[in-house]
């Protein structure tokens, strides 16, 4: 028998070296999408075409959310007690996050043979051999929706995260206790935060969420002190800030929406962080917002560069004037260095939840392609001169219903996207479902945040992985994932390797290793069926194995070549 | 090197065909199975944000006096805007107030150069107005729908119905859809026109709930050349599942194209539909169906 594994090497202190963060994604997973770029293509080669067909669990981790809970068990070692922390008197009782199966619903980080996994309001140290677990933290918490977290950030031996009451909270990566926590966005304006906060230089960067009508923003605090150093607001605040004249008004800028709910990426070369922002709100009416068609409401919808020191954004990128479907541009923004148009480019690409593909010069944030990558959509007029996609009205939530896709859970979302170098191609989870938009009153001013719609769900061609020719934006190829007609589906985010391969989740509860052909469809070569799937797949190297891990139904599940 | 590609580009389509003949991809239309939560960001209504601790009637009642004599002309009577004020119900201070604290120094201030006049009310006076608008729904996100959807012709859907719909090909207006008029809400007609019966119930549809969808049937051809039919129970590219009319459960593993698998969804013609509606189609149909008593 051969080992597929090497002989580890030695490890270097348990914190975080920062120049791995610059570093294409390897042996280790030290931010959100294994690197800056956000192409969530990892280098390893140990697994391949020709091995994964031996893929086996390493093992799985069942997590328990809340004060208590942990493995363990009548034979088994103690449970783990979690460190508390959070400022509720009286916190409040949810499930899947102060007791039984956590949502885990976000990237895990893998520093020296450490795992750090978080679903909303607790975070977990796990070891990458066995999945033992080293500490658990949990938050008590005031609220705050509670739909996700996305995963932490670190720095050198401490971490950060988000807490759906909107706190960042610092912890020791060794022990699990709390280094402090700040408040990050305010409560009473039902802001909730889940986006994994990126550690860049000495900046822990960090966006919020909102459903009500309030303005979005990016902050930078000090990964040292948790002092504030930069706040950047996504929507004019004041008088003479630039982007004003896209607003009816001032107060329907400052209640403009345009939230930073999603990681972004960073070019180190231009010390630009590239994000992209939330919808315009109120989401679905633009009569008191836009009233004109100048009234593109920026910077909502749009692909946004901003400088890391500073603060201040370089350039912008709208991909849908004044949106009224609430599909925001909160997807990632994929760093990708290539050729197009016959010249080497640095490029920034993202598959919307609009269903449309836009290829950008990430120095210049010049537009160089606009294409549709779902054949469903049906909401815009056209492509105008700008590459940005001109809406419909007819398309809009009508009184009488009007049959439009995306639904709302858009043609893409969050779920994180791919791009291999190997092929050229961006690989994207396409959802292809239909709803009847319904406009539930004629009074714009009753429609506040998510107000004023009812959409009814009534069909779908289906979800499916595709991939992209970013220098065409035509489809290469269009993967259909049986059984997910209806609902909407899993298909949680994809990873590519080198080892020729590409890891999804296909909406049945299976998680897939597909063998890339280049151009042609891809075939799946193997496959486990786990349930509900939450998370991106990700890889890395301990020990000299090559691990793929995958997260979903209160576990972790780790599988390695045996 | 653009023609290039297109041709790598049908041939990756041949394959799938190639694929699609020898087993079939399900075109179906599977019944959604129950996920514990979608992966949009967004979908989800706000449930935790803790509730105000409701104010006296009689303070409220105050309130609204006191706004509708001295703020409504600005801001609306119901507080969300008007000509000249902002919507005060979602404004950054009234969300973060408590009981006019922070209501107060605006009022008694007025903001100069925002048009924002002082007003001499009193800290019990602005606390009874606090309280009021405190009371008001932040946004009608949830509530049922009063408007009538009905835009439609009858008479030009009845025409589509016979004609152009080719609906009559599966469905009769004296069969299956006799009285449809009279069993359900115009929005729940029309999303059953376009669904066929799949899909979602709308989260504030009123009236009766949806008739249950027509079964999605499935045949599995086995290499000996036994067929077994039924129910589609699921579907991946790794298994098929059935259930057989006496109730048998009965599931296959897949590999490639072995077994053979036909998926029949009584609603696909709704399905190939999708991309070609016309709104004026869809509201003509209903407007019909709904006469249908």
């Amino acid at each position: 028998m051969i080992p597929f594994c090497l002989p580890p090497g030695s490890l270097v202190g348990q914190g975080l070296d920062p120049a791995l963060l610059t570093k294409p994604a390897t042996d280790a997973w030290p931010t959100y999408a294994g690197d800056y770029s956000q192409r969530r293509y990892s280098t390893l080669t140990q697994i391949d075409t020709s091995n994964v067909r031996h893929l086996s669990l390493a093992w799985v981790s069942r997590l328990t959310a809340g004060a208590g809970g942990g493995e363990g068990g009548f034979f088994g070692p103690p449970g783990t007690t979690a460190v508390t922390g959070g400022v509720a008197e009286n916190p409040l009782n949810i499930p899947g996050a102060t007791s039984g199966s956590p949502r885990l619903s976000g990237s895990i980080l893998q520093v020296n043979g450490i795992l750090y996994v978080t679903a909303p309001d607790n975070a977990w140290a796990l070891d990458a051999l066995d999945g033992h677990i080293l500490w658990h933290y949990w938050w008590k918490s005031r609220g705050g929706t509670h739909i996700g977290n996305r995963g932490m950030a670190m720095y050198g031996d401490w971490l950060f995260f988000e807490t759906p009451d909107d706190y960042l909270v610092s912890l020791d990566a060794k022990t699990g206790q709390e280094r402090w926590h700040r408040e990050i966005s305010d409560f009473n304006q039902q802001y909730f935060s889940t986006m994994a906060p990126v550690v860049v230089g000495d900046h822990v960067l960090v966006g919020t969420g909102d459903d009500l009508d309030a303005p979005g923003f990016l902050q930078s605090f000090d990964p040292k002190t948790g002092d504030l150093q930069w706040k950047f607001y996504t929507v004019p605040m004041k008088q003479g800030d630039p982007g004003l004249d896209t607003w009816a008004s001032l107060d329907a800028a400052q209640h403009g929406g345009a939230q930073v709910w999603i990681p972004g990426s960073y070019d180190a070369e231009t010390h630009l962080y590239i994000f992209g922002t939330g919808n315009p709100t109120p989401a679905y009416t633009a009569r008191l917002r836009a009233p004109r068609d100048t009234h593109t409401n920026l910077y909502t919808c749009s692909v946004v560069a901003v400088n890391v020191e500073t603060g201040k954004m370089a350039w912008y990128f709208q991909t849908s004037p004044n949106d009224t479907h609430d599909w925001d541009s909160t997807q990632p923004a994929v760093l990708v260095d290539g050729m197009f148009g016959g010249k080497p480019r640095k490029m920034v690409m993202q598959a919307s939840r609009n269903g449309y593909f836009y290829v950008l010069d990430r120095t210049t944030g010049e537009h160089l392609l606009t294409m549709k990558f779902s054949d469903a959509a049906n909401w815009a007029a056209g492509v105008n001169a700008k590459g940005q996609l001109e809406r419909n009205p007819d398309k809009d939530n009508t009184i009488a219903g009007s049959l439009v896709s995306p639904d709302n859970g858009g043609a893409t979302n969050w779920i994180p996207a791919s791009y291999d170098p190997q092929t050229g191609l961006f690989y994207v989870v396409l959802r292809e479902l239909y709803a009847m938009y319904y406009l539930t009153t004629t009074d714009p001013r009753v429609m506040v945040g998510l107000g004023g719609s009812e959409q009814d769900v009534v069909g779908s061609l289906g979800t499916s992985v595709v991939a992209i020719d970013y220098q065409t934006g035509k489809l290469a190829w269009k993967y259909r994932f049986e059984g997910t007609g209806g609902g909407y589906g899993g298909a949680t985010g994809l990873l590519t390797t080198a080892g020729g391969l590409l890891f999804a989740d296909d909406g049945s509860g299976n998680f897939v290793a597909f063998g890339l052909r280049g151009m042609r469809l891809p075939v799946p070569l193997w496959h486990a069926h786990l349930g509900s799937i939450g998370n991106a797949p990700e890889t890395f190297t301990v020990g000299g194995c090559q691990y793929v891990l995958v997260a979903g139904d209160g576990a972790v599940w780790a599988f390695y070549l045996q | 090197m653009h023609s290039r590609r297109r041709l790598r580009f049908l041939g990756s389509v041949i394959i799938a065909c190639a694929t699609a003949i020898s087993a079939p991809q399900a075109p179906a239309q599977v019944p959604a199975r129950p996920t514990p939560a979608p992966p949009a960001g967004r979908s989800e209504r706000a449930p935790d944000y803790p509730e105000r601790s409701p104010a006296p009637p009689e303070q409220v009642a105050r309130g609204q006096q006191l706004f509708k004599g001295n703020c409504s002309f600005c801001h609306g009577s119901d507080a969300r805007g008007g000509e000249t004020g902002p919507n005060l119900v979602r404004d950054q201070v009234v969300l973060a107030d408590q009981h006019g604290e922070l209501i107060a120094p605006v009022v008694q201030n007025g903001i100069p150069g925002r048009g924002m006049p002082k007003l001499t009310l009193s800290a019990t006076e602005i606390a009874d107005i606090a309280a009021w608008l405190h009371s008001q729904p932040l946004s009608d996100r949830g509530a049922p729908s009063t408007l009538d959807i009905l835009v439609g012709n009858a008479k030009q859907g009845e025409a589509y119905f016979n004609g152009a719909g080719h609906c009559t090909q599966c469905h009769s207006v004296k069969g299956d859809l006799a009285g449809i008029g009279g069993r359900y809400e115009p929005k729940m007609i029309q999303n059953l026109v376009v669904s066929g019966g799949g899909g979602r119930r709308g989260r504030r549809s009123a009236g009766a709930a949806p008739p249950q969808p027509l079964a999605t049937t499935v045949t599995v051809t086995l290499p000996s050349g036994q067929a077994i039919t039924g129910e589609l129970d699921h579907i991946s590219a790794f298994v098929v599942a059935l259930r057989e009319p006496d109730g048998t459960y009965k599931s296959f593993a897949r590999h490639d194209s072995i077994p053979q698998v036909v998926v029949t969804n009584p609603r696909q013609w709704h399905i190939d539909m999708l991309p070609k509606w016309r709104d004026s189609d869809i509201h003509n149909l209903t407007a019909y169906l709904v006469t249908l008593k």
